[in-house]
């Protein structure tokens, strides 16, 4: 029952923003479905601690036989949705940052239009995408229907197409349109990597519904035939990681990220990059059951190595700020793909760990940035100076979530990659100086451009101006003080939690 | 071979066909007819299937086809080159005998990735998913060369007809609730493309993809 509220919170919330229109109080209505899907997501998360992976609708839930349209639905839900430790932990994190987000978006919405950058209209089409592009990425964690996976996930790509050109500028729309093209033919390719595990999945589960279940084809994964299996699985990375933005598939990122609206930059890279990582980690767990030996994983830390260098060495050569922490999004899926592209528990561990502290950080860092180019009236690095005496909140914020970002002690970053680089040390040594250099030279790109930018004297020509409404500060504290906790002490129900879940994908 | 499936092979083989056919054409209204074309040959050959085999939920996805492929879609998009007056040829990046030389080796390389799976089918049809494959590809290299955005948006509507076209001809289509989710994407994604046209438009003046290339690599 839960996964049902779960879902359809955020798919009354779409169509009922749509209907109604923009209001007054439609960022306080977004801000409130996005709450209530959070208490779902907790009741769930709840629900699954105490009993265990659950698939909905399972065998035990039946229905009067005479009522056709109910018992028509039933089997056309049947065992379509499955809870486990790694997905629950998604939708846990996913539907809290999407709440914190709706919380940075009331005023910074209120400001853009304010500022006459969106109109009524173009905010009525933000907040009901805001909340189908929710549902579309709850839909992908939590469908047992590999089908239904890819169908949400191009879903996700539609809602937030038409948010990333809200502004209506050519440089947004240019964005918009690479966007769409890249992710929809990359998921064409993920398409047909479907096809290609239906193919051998109906071998031995027989045609029909069943066989694209992820439960059902982990049941039989030793039987499925590894030649087609091994091929799907480049068509799944590919085309899903187009969606990670793993390197030479990324170019749409930077664009999208800097061109949209603060608060689509700050999901997209804190939760929809985690939930195509979700899809790829899903597909190599099969794909290595049935192959027997390392061949996804392989291609995985590939792909991860080849991002987290490239984007590290882009990262000095960027002017505008968005598009700066846009690369290192880059860099962190990277890192995060590469760790679970070596398997074993601790490297999965530390992959979930940097998920976690990596989409809270980065939303963090995205509020303040979003607050702080509202100020200054521009997202050219070159023009914000002096935040630290603009406004102390929002440059401490972005001081504190750079420096958790790039790794510092004692913030959980730091713990994700030191566990990574250690395991990688242990196991591929190789690896290890590409991903050192790469995190000094990210360190050294990204530092070197904040520090002017909080601490720097105001050239007396551009004054920041007072914004007309506060900023609302306290998701950037929380998710920070969040990020610090993980990185001083995890809890030890989390570190179960992690452990399963690693023990799922390890 | 039953009559049955050498007239799906035939089929494929026309798919094929219009796939070359679209690479060489430099009208947009050609395309569109093309893409029409293709889509009918999809319906066609997945309503053969159906009726061969027996798999009744095949009728639905042709019918689905045809409906959306062969009306809706390309309805939709003549009604906007008219209202954009779009009356161009379509510019290539390479010249066209080239992209066709490009293109006969995307197939030679379909037919060898396809060739161990498709002796693994069951199917009837199974010698059709090295074409299908190699209608993938051929759609892909026609969105790489075009520099317009109708054209692009063309070769992406192709490539989902040849991925159609690979789940019936090697698995006898996905299941029903999926095949419906990603026609309702198609669907979602081809108006939102019209939009985009609209957008595109207004800001630039035109739909050559040239005028977005500001946003550069660094």
């Amino acid at each position: 029952m839960e996964i049902a509220l779960v879902l359809g919170v955020p798919l009354i919330g779409g169509l009922l923003l749509a209907l109604v229109g923009h209001k007054r109080w439609a960022p306080e209505l977004n801000a409130l479905m996005s709450l209530v899907t959070l208490a779902a997501a907790v009741l769930l998360t709840a629900r699954v601690i105490a009993d265990g992976p659950m698939v909905w609708l399972d065998e035990q839930y039946t229905v009067d036989p005479s009522n056709v349209l109910l018992a028509a639905l039933a089997g056309l839900l049947r065992e379509q949705f499955f809870v486990d430790p790694f997905n629950v932990f998604l939708v846990a994190l996913t539907a809290f940052v999407a709440f914190t987000t709706t919380l940075f978006s009331r005023p910074y919405m209120r400001i853009e239009e304010h500022d006459g950058r969106v109109n009524p209209t173009r905010l009525r089409l933000y907040h009901s995408m805001y909340q189908m592009f929710s549902f579309m990425m709850l839909l992908c964690l939590l469908s047992n229907n590999v089908g239904i996976l890819w169908v949400a996930m191009e879903g996700a790509t539609l809602t937030t197409v038409l948010l990333v050109s809200l502004y209506r500028t050519p440089a947004s729309l240019e964005a918009a349109w690479k966007y769409f093209i890249l992710c929809s033919v990359g998921i064409a390719q993920a398409l047909f990597g479907v096809i290609l595990l239906y193919f051998a999945a109906e071998k031995v589960l027989g045609p029909g519904g069943t066989s694209l279940l992820w439960t059902h084809l982990y049941a039989v994964r030793g039987q499925l035939e590894p030649t087609v299996l091994s091929l799907a699985f480049v068509f799944l990375l590919v085309g899903f990681g187009t969606k990670v933005g793993l390197v030479p598939l990324h170019n749409w990122l930077p664009d999208a990220h800097a061109e949209g609206p603060t608060p689509i930059s700050a999901v997209l890279s804190g939760l929809l990059l985690n939930v195509a990582l979700y899809a790829v980690v899903r597909s190599k767990v099969l794909v290595d059951g049935a192959l027997g030996r390392n061949f996804s994983g392989g291609l995985m830390m590939g792909f991860g190595l080849l991002s987290v260098v490239v984007a590290a060495f882009f990262l000095s050569r960027q002017r505008d700020i968005k598009r700066m922490f846009a690369y290192s999004s880059v860099e962190h899926m990277g890192i995060m793909t590469f760790a679970f592209g070596m398997g074993g528990p601790v490297a999965a561990f530390a992959g979930l760990l940097h998920m976690t502290v990596h989409s809270l950080t980065k939303s963090a860092i995205f509020f303040t940035v979003g607050h702080a180019s509202q100020k200054t009236g521009t997202q050219n690095m070159a023009d914000i100076r002096g935040l630290i005496e603009q406004s102390p909140a929002i440059g401490w914020g972005l001081v504190l979530g750079t420096l958790a970002i790039l790794g510092m002690p004692p913030f959980g970053v730091f713990t994700s990659e030191f566990m990574v680089l250690t395991t990688a040390m242990h196991e591929h040594p190789w690896a290890t100086p590409f991903l050192l250099v790469a995190l000094g030279v990210a360190f050294a790109a990204i530092f070197g451009k904040v520090q002017p930018m909080v601490f720097g004297e105001i050239p007396a020509a551009n004054a920041a101006r007072r914004l007309p409404r506060g900023p609302t500060l306290i998701p950037v504290f929380v998710h920070l003080g969040i990020v610090l906790m993980l990185g001083l002490y995890i809890p030890p129900y989390l570190v179960g939690w992690y452990r399963q879940a690693a023990a799922l994908i390890g | 071979m039953p009559l049955l499936a050498q007239l799906v092979n035939v089929l494929a083989a026309f798919l094929l066909l219009l796939a070359f056919a679209m690479l060489s054409q430099r009208r947009v209204l050609t395309l569109i007819k093309l893409l029409a074309w293709q889509g009918a040959a999809l319906a066609l050959s997945t309503g053969i299937v159906a009726w061969s085999t027996g798999q009744d939920h095949l009728y639905i996805s042709a019918g689905l086809t045809m409906m959306l492929k062969v009306l809706l879609i390309p309805w939709l998009l003549h009604r906007l080159i008219d209202r954009l007056f779009i009356r161009w040829d379509v510019e290539t990046l390479i010249n066209i005998p080239t992209t066709m030389l490009i293109g006969i080796g995307l197939v030679i390389f379909a037919f060898a990735l396809a060739a161990p799976i498709s002796q693994m089918a069951s199917t009837l049809t199974r010698s059709t998913l090295g074409i299908a494959m190699a209608s993938i590809l051929l759609s892909f290299l026609m969105m790489i060369v075009r520099r317009k955005a109708v054209p692009q948006v063309i070769g992406f509507l192709a490539m989902e007809n040849g991925l159609f076209f690979a789940a019936t001809s090697a698995t006898y289509g996905m299941p029903l609730v999926v095949e419906l989710g990603v026609a309702l994407d198609v669907l979602v994604g081809t108006l939102i493309f019209g939009i985009f046209f609209f957008h595109i438009r207004e800001q630039f003046d035109s739909l050559d993809i040239r005028h977005m290339e500001t946003l550069k690599q660094d």
